[in-house]
């Protein structure tokens, strides 16, 4: 009798799932297997299930990327559509401000909850520059992929460059605006502006002594005019910029940062020629 | 028994120390800094220009808006500039600066001390007379009075309560005014009725202050339905939802104005600067600041024109002592630690508090909570403080949203009954941030 009732509750409910099926297209579940699954968020989708529907249902891919996976995730999900993948510049996050406590001397203390983003909103910050890293790390905590560190000796974030997939989860985590997603260039080597400081030069040089303080003298330095000033700060394009270095050595507070080059020779002859200039 | 709310509280020692110290008459600082943005709302814009001559009482920058205030100058002299300056938290924030050059005052301002009880004007008059004074709030929160005062169609009033609680310790500035312009605080008072259209008043104050009870109950007793009512003495009675429930039982709904239960609250600050501006014909340009601490000599009460360094406040009283480690700008539980001292002093700042380091010093934070629920019984509006940290740090917002957090009113009760330090309110605080941004962000 059971068992009669239990093939007879089976063949409805065989019949039922068959007339409420759902179709999914089986592309979502390929798609999502290429993808690697951490659901950052970083292609601005929620999770790797919302950007496999959506990049399975879109017309042009070319606006969809992971940056987890980067250009082979991308490559392999393509396929799966039967699409051409466009390659995307690798990215990654970097932190515009040097204010190490030598660089940039303390004016008050805060003992409040460690939270950037709370901070921000009772007062500037523990320094004179109100535009500087705060140190909290509300960063650290935005990122899954343990890509970013507290260095606690200067009080500023690092970004491990082999962790990062440039999600940016930090970005928008920082209160300050201070970390941006720039192109890793070749072999990781890049020039940019470590600091977002927008006062006039010597306040903000007062307040920290490796401020960019919108001397102008990288921008008519660059052979390439990828240098902007702007409200007292110099902002280098990345997309224009050659990697030349001159404005790194045309600096006056060393606030163009030069990361990835190998320690050179050239390196010391200009900083000379600056010196007895 | 006297009258208090019945949720929660706390009772932190009261250390009014400059209780006795009359207001005195600070000199006029060499310089004043007036921010355009001293109230709730839409920044004031300013309408005098580099090198203008000023004198006390013009107003220079007026009121953008309904919910917004005009700001007056407070001194005569020279605007020396319009450049941003920094503000009590260390930002930059667009402001007037003034040379001072002598004390020039409007010609139509009185300055007579004589009492003036004969109102005349008419409701609208009185509201309009408040707007253009620039009135705001001065318990704190600096909330443009005559909004207040235009109470919208369809809900009326009919009690007015007068705050006179002054429950943060430390801070006298409206103790001092109770015992020194009871008067003027009265004719103030039935300026508010005419212009609300209540024929009842009722002042609370806290029964630490026998004296202004007191008095306050002997002058009223000239003036047509003010009452005076001596309050238990518990924090946060002078929250305005705790003030309404403890005089006259009635609940103020969560999100709601007290307008909604028939009622506004005013403090006994802003019902004298009503009178000043109604009767006297004077702008808000000053304000009762208590300057106090417990390891600094003189403890002292004074009036401040609006604009003054913060720093001058400070030197009055004998400089800080060089183990002064923290500066706070308002009350103890409530006010903000000031990143300099070079603000200025505004509209909403009661007091001026200095700490020495084992004071300032925050409790070291334990690792984590221990469901003690002491938090629950000190908010006094009902909340779950140990879970809207947890929901606050692992960003869960809807759910902040349907525990209420926007009901908190930031008194600090649960941070300070805390037995392991959390940091309960910078949290809920930055909840609160969070909740209101998403509901901004769902009605765009």
């Amino acid at each position: 009798m059971l068992s009669a009732l239990g093939v007879l509750a089976a063949v409805i409910l065989y019949f039922v799932a068959q007339k409420f099926k759902v179709y999914e297209d089986p592309r979502i579940d390929e798609v999502e297997a290429v993808l690697p699954g951490a659901n950052c968020g970083g292609c601005g989708y929620p999770g790797c299930r919302g950007f496999a529907e959506a990049f399975v249902k879109a017309d042009d891919i070319s606006t969809l990327f992971c940056p987890v996976g980067g250009n082979e995730t991308s490559i392999a999900a393509a396929k799966v559509v039967g699409k051409e993948a466009t390659a995307q510049t690798p990215m990654i996050a970097v932190v515009r401000c040097s204010g190490t406590p030598e660089n940039r001397p303390k004016t008050s203390n805060y003992n409040g909850a460690s939270s950037c983003k709370l901070a921000t909103t009772l007062f500037s910050g523990d320094t004179g520059c109100q535009y500087g890293c705060l140190g909290l790390g509300d960063c650290v905590t935005a990122c899954t992929f343990d890509a970013i560190y507290m260095d606690e000796k200067t009080g500023l974030p690092v970004v491990v460059e082999d962790k990062c997939t440039a999600c940016g989860a930090c970005v928008t985590a920082c209160p300050k605006d201070i970390i941006e997603l720039r192109k890793k260039g070749p072999k990781g080597k890049r020039i940019f502006v470590s600091c977002i400081n927008k006062d006039k030069g010597g306040v903000a040089k007062k307040s920290c002594s490796v401020a960019c303080i919108g001397c102008s003298k990288c921008v008519k330095v660059c052979p390439h005019d990828a240098i902007t000033l702007e409200n007292f700060l110099a902002y280098i394009d990345y997309d224009k910029c050659k990697l030349c270095r001159k404005c790194v050595d045309e600096c006056p507070t060393g606030a163009i940062l030069e990361i990835n080059f190998p320690p050179k020779k050239p390196k010391a002859e200009p900083k000379s020629e600056v010196e007895t200039a | 028994m006297l009258k208090t709310f019945p949720k929660g509280g706390v009772h932190p020692p009261e250390n009014k120390l400059s209780a006795k110290a009359s207001v005195e008459v600070l000199p006029l600082p060499q310089q004043v800094v007036i921010p355009i943005s001293q109230h709730i709302g839409a920044p004031a814009s300013p309408v005098v220009a580099k090198g203008d001559k000023v004198v006390v009482g013009q107003v220079i920058a007026k009121s953008a808006g309904f919910v917004s205030a005009n700001i007056h100058s407070s001194v005569s002299g020279t605007v020396a500039s319009l450049d941003p300056v920094l503000d009590s938290t260390g930002y930059k924030k667009p402001a007037i600066t003034i040379t001072v050059e002598g004390d020039e005052w409007l010609p139509e301002i009185d300055r007579t001390t004589e009492l003036n009880k004969e109102i005349k004007q008419s409701a609208e008059e009185i509201i309009a007379r408040i707007n253009e004074a620039g009135i705001v709030g001065l318990g704190g929160a600096t909330f443009p009075s005559h909004v207040k005062l235009s109470v919208p169609k369809g809900k009326k009033a009919d009690v007015l309560i007068i705050n006179g609680v002054e429950c943060e310790p430390y801070l006298t500035s409206d103790h001092r005014l109770m015992l020194e312009k009871a008067d003027e605080l009265m004719v103030g008072i039935s300026i508010l009725m005419k212009a609300l259209g209540v024929d009842r008043a009722l002042i609370g104050v806290e029964n630490n202050k026998p004296d202004a009870i007191a008095h306050l109950k002997n002058v009223a007793s000239g003036y047509n339905g003010i009452e005076v009512y001596a309050l238990k003495v518990k924090y946060p009675q002078g929250g305005e939802k705790q003030l309404i429930k403890a005089l006259i039982n009635r609940e103020v709904p969560s999100g709601g104005l007290p307008i909604d239960v028939g009622t506004v609250v005013h403090n006994v600050g802003t019902a004298l600067a009503v009178y000043e501006a109604v009767q006297k014909n004077k702008p808000l340009i000053e304000r009762v600041v208590t300057v106090t601490g417990k390891h600094i000599d003189k403890k002292a009460n004074y009036m401040v024109r609006i604009g003054t360094p913060i720093a001058s406040l400070i030197d009055a009283v004998g400089g800080a002592p060089d183990n002064t480690a923290k500066v706070v700008n308002g009350g103890p539980m409530m006010g903000k630690a000031l990143s300099t001292l070079n603000a200025p002093v505004t509209k909403g700042t009661s007091g001026i508090i200095l700490f020495a380091e084992n004071e300032a010093q925050r409790p070291k934070e334990q690792p984590s909570c221990i469901r003690c629920g002491k938090c629950i019984s000190a908010c006094a509006m009902g909340l779950e403080p140990y879970l809207l940290i947890r929901l606050s740090q692992r960003k869960m917002n809807e759910r902040m949203e349907e525990e209420r957090i926007l009901d908190c009113m930031e008194c600090g009760s649960c941070s300070y009954v805390c037995p392991a330090n959390l940091p309960l309110l910078d949290y809920i605080r930055l909840g609160k941030g969070e909740v209101s941004a998403m509901i901004r962000a769902r009605k765009n």
